[in-house]
C-alpha cells in the first residue's frame, strides 16, 4: 500500500553516541550499543552504524580497509586496483552474526594493507593524500564498490537498519576500543541505503551526524576544487572531507578549523577585541566556504581523541559527561545515564562551542 | 501510592501503565529509574502527582492538563510542549524548548535551562504560563512569545553576562520576561524593550518566587535582594504591516 506524505508520522530525530577511554583503555562495544539503542525512536531503522578505534592492534600500521561491494564484479575490479596500489597482507571477510531484521547486506570485506613503495614514489605524494586518492578513485570510478573506512587500527561498522541491531550484525561486542561512535539514522533527504549510513569517514576521520546541512553543495562544490569527490549521496561525507582538508591538509590548528565551520554570527564579531575580531574576520573571507550552515550535532572521531560540535544556534541536542577517564557524548543525556548513572559532571555545550576531548599526552588532535 | 520501576521500559508501556492507574483515580504516581521514556504524564487531565527519579525523556507533561510533575533529576528537551494545566517541579536542569507554546499551568526549574525555552507561549483570559528558572537561559529565551511570564533568576551565575544567551524576546509579541538581572541590549530582540520592574510588577512574580523558593529550598530575601528588570514587547503586532498590501 502506498504511503502518503503526511498520513504517517515518523516521530524521529537521528540519534548519535560517542564513548571515549581518555588512557586509551580500550573496551567492548556493548555499552555503545546499549547508549545508542536507548535513543532507539529517534531513528527509523533506515541506517545505523559505528566507528571504532584501537580495534586492530596486531595491524596498527596498516590501512584496514572495509568495502562494500553489490557483487562479485565490483569485489574482483577493486581488489585488481588494490593490488596495484597496495601491498596487502590480509583479506578477509568482515564477520557477522545472522540478524532477522538486517537484509540484503553486500558483500562486506576488508583489507590491512600499505601503499606500494615504487607506486607511492611515482605519485610524488605523502602517504595520507596517496590513501585519500586511491579511496576517492574507488567511490567514484568503481561501480557497486564503497570505501566503508579508510584509517589505521580503526573501522567503521554501518548498515540498513537499527543501530543496536548494526551492533550485533557486526558482533561488536567481540572487539575492543578505545574510542566508540555510533549513528541512528532517520534519512530525510537521501535514501536509507548501506553506504548513506553513518559514520561517514576518510583516513581515520569519522563522522556522525544528526541534522542536515543547508551548505551542503556550496561545501561540496568547494571541496571538490581539492580532489574531494562527494559521491554518497550524504551531506555528512561532505563535513568529514572538510575535516580532513582544514586539518590534515591545510594544517589548521583545530579551533581556528572549528571556527570556519561553526563562525561567530557578524554581529558577535562586532563586538570582540580588535585583535580577536581581525581573526574572526580572516577566517570567514579565507574560509568562507567551509562554514557549514544548517541545524546539526556532529562527534567527530580519530585516533587522537573525539569533538562535538552544534551548530551556531544549536537546533540539534547534544549533551555531554565525563566519569574518571571516560567521556560520553550522545544526542540525550539518558542516553549517557543508561550506560553511567552518575557521572562526574553534565553538560550541554552552547551552539558553535566544542567539546575537545582528546587522550592523555595528545596535543591537538 | 503506586510505584512503577521503568528500567529497559518503552515509553508506550510505561505511559499506558500511567493512564490504567489515572483511570482508577490513583492520585500519587512514583516513577523509578526512568531511562529516557518520552511523553511522560502526556496530555493527562486532572488532579494527579508523579514524581520522577532517573531521566525523564523528551515532551514530557506536553498537553498536559493539571497533574503535577516533580522530577530528581535533569528534563531533557520540550518538556511542558503546549501544556495547559498543572505544575512541573525540576530539580535538576532542562534541555532546549523547555515550555514550547505553553498555554498554561508552571513550570519551576532549579537549575539551568538549555535554547528556545518559552518560545511561542501564550495566554488567553485567566489561562497564564508560567515558568521559573533558578540558574541561567541559552538563546532565544521567549523567541516568538505571545502571552505568559517567564521568571529568570541567574542565582548560578558568576559573571552576569553568561546568565542569558542571544537572541533573549526575539519576534515577542506579548507576555513578559522578568529578569533578576539586567539583560545587556545586544543580546535582545529588537521587538523588546527593558526597564525596572515597578512594585506592581514585583507584586505579580512574587507569588512564584516564594513557591520556587519553597520548592527548591532557597532563601527568599536573598532571591528577591534586588528589584528586578521587566522585558516586554513595544508592539503586540509587531508585523501587521508585513502582509498589508
Amino acid at each position: 500500500m502506498l504511503r502518503y506524505e503526511g498520513k504517517i508520522r515518523i516521530p524521529s530525530g537521528c540519534a548519535i553516541s560517542g564513548i571515549m577511554n581518555k588512557k586509551g583503555q580500550p573496551f567492548p562495544g556493548d555499552d555503545i550499543i546499549k547508549s545508542i539503542a536507548l535513543m532507539h525512536d529517534r531513528s527509523n531503522g533506515l541506517g545505523g552504524g559505528f566507528a571504532a578505534y584501537g580495534i586492530y592492534p596486531e595491524y596498527k600500521d596498516l590501512y584496514a580497509i572495509h568495502m562494500f561491494y553489490d557483487h562479485e564484479g565490483a569485489k574482483a575490479d577493486v581488489e585488481m586496483f588494490l593490488n596495484q596500489h597496495f601491498k596487502i597482507e590480509l583479506s578477509e571477510r568482515i564477520p557477522t552474526r545472522k540478524v532477522s531484521s538486517i537484509k540484503n547486506p553486500p558483500i562486506i570485506w576488508r583489507y590491512f594493507a600499505f601503499p606500494r613503495g615504487d607506486k607511492l614514489a611515482e605519485a610524488g605524494l605523502d602517504e595520507s593524500e596517496y590513501v585519500v586518492r586511491c579511496v576517492m578513485r574507488i567511490n567514484s570510478d568503481f561501480e557497486g564498490a564503497f570505501v566503508v573506512s579508510s584509517g589505521k587500527n580503526m573501522g567503521a561498522f554501518k548498515a540498513v537498519g537499527y543501530p543496536e541491531d548494526v551492533g550485533d550484525f557486526y558482533m561488536l561486542d567481540t572487539y575492543r576500543a578505545y574510542i566508540w561512535t555510533a549513528h541512528g539514522r532517520f534519512p530525510t533527504n537521501t535514501p536509507g541505503w548501506w553506504g548513506g549510513a553513518h559514520p561517514f569517514t576518510l583516513l581515520d576521520w569519522s563522522v556522525v551526524h544528526n541534522g542536515e546541512i543547508s551548505s551542503y553543495d556550496a561545501n561540496r562544490r568547494w571541496l571538490e576544487m581539492f580532489g574531494y569527490k562527494c559521491t554518497l549521496q550524504t551531506d555528512t561525507e561532505a563535513i568529514t572531507y572538510m575535516f580532513d582538508l582544514l586539518i590534515r591538509r591545510h594544517r589548521l590548528p583545530l579551533e581556528i578549523a572549528l571556527t570556519a565551520m561553526a563562525a561567530p554570527l557578524w554581529d558577535e564579531i562586532e563586538r570582540m577585541e580588535p585583535e580577536q575580531q581581525e581573526l574572526m574576520i580572516s577566517i570567514r573571507a579565507v574560509y568562507g566556504s567551509a562554514l557549514i550552515n544548517g541545524p546539526f550535532s556532529i562527534i567527530l572521531g580519530c585516533k587522537n581523541g573525539i569533538i562535538a560540535l552544534n551548530d551556531r544556534i544549536k537546533l540539534r541536542p547534544l549533551t555531554a559527561a565525563t566519569k574518571g577517564d571516560f567521556v560520553f557524548i550522545a544526542s540525550e543525556e539518558s542516553a549517557i545515564r543508561t550506560v553511567c548513572p552518575r557521572p562526574d559532571a553534565v553538560w550541554t555545550p552552547m551552539g558553535g562551542e566544542p567539546v575537545i576531548a582528546l587522550l592523555e599526552g595528545v596535543e591537538d588532535i | 501510592m503506586a510505584t512503577i520501576y521503568a528500567r529497559g521500559m518503552h515509553y508506550k508501556d510505561l505511559n499506558e501503565m500511567i493512564k490504567k492507574l489515572v483511570k482508577i483515580n490513583e492520585k500519587e504516581i512514583i516513577l523509578k529509574n526512568v531511562q529516557g521514556q518520552r511523553y511522560i504524564g502526556d496530555g493527562i487531565q486532572g488532579e494527579y502527582r508523579i514524581t520522577i527519579e532517573g531521566t525523564p525523556g523528551n515532551d514530557m507533561a506536553a498537553y498536559m492538563d493539571g497533574p503535577t510533575i516533580i522530577v530528581h533529576g535533569n528534563v531533557q528537551d520540550a518538556t511542558a510542549n503546549t501544556m495547559n494545566d498543572g505544575e512541573v517541579i525540576v530539580h535538576g536542569n532542562s534541555g532546549d524548548t523547555l515550555g514550547y507554546a505553553m498555554r498554561g499551568g508552571e513550570v519551576y526549574i532549579k537549575g539551568s535551562v538549555g535554547y528556545r525555552v518559552g518560545i511561542h507561549m501564550k495566554e488567553y483570559m485567566n489561562k497564564k504560563p508560567v515558568i521559573v528558572i533558578g540558574g541561567k537561559a541559552g538563546a532565544f529565551l521567549g523567541e516568538y512569545m505571545a502571552g505568559g511570564t517567564i521568571i529568570l533568576l541567574g542565582l548560578n551565575a558568576e559573571d552576569p553576562q553568561k546568565m542569558v544567551g542571544s537572541h533573549c524576546g526575539t519576534g515577542m509579541h506579548g507576555g513578559t520576561i522578568y529578569s533578576r538581572l539586567p539583560i545587556d541590549s545586544f543580546k535582545l530582540g529588537k521587538e523588546v524593550m527593558q526597564i525596572p520592574a515597578d512594585d506592581n510588577d514585583m507584586e505579580s512574580v512574587n507569588i512564584y518566587i516564594m513557591k520556587f523558593c519553597s520548592y527548591f529550598g532557597f532563601d527568599y530575601d536573598s532571591v528577591r535582594d534586588r528589584r528586578f528588570w521587566k522585558i516586554y514587547p513595544y508592539n503586540k503586532r509587531p508585523y501587521k504591516n508585513l502582509y498589508a498590501y
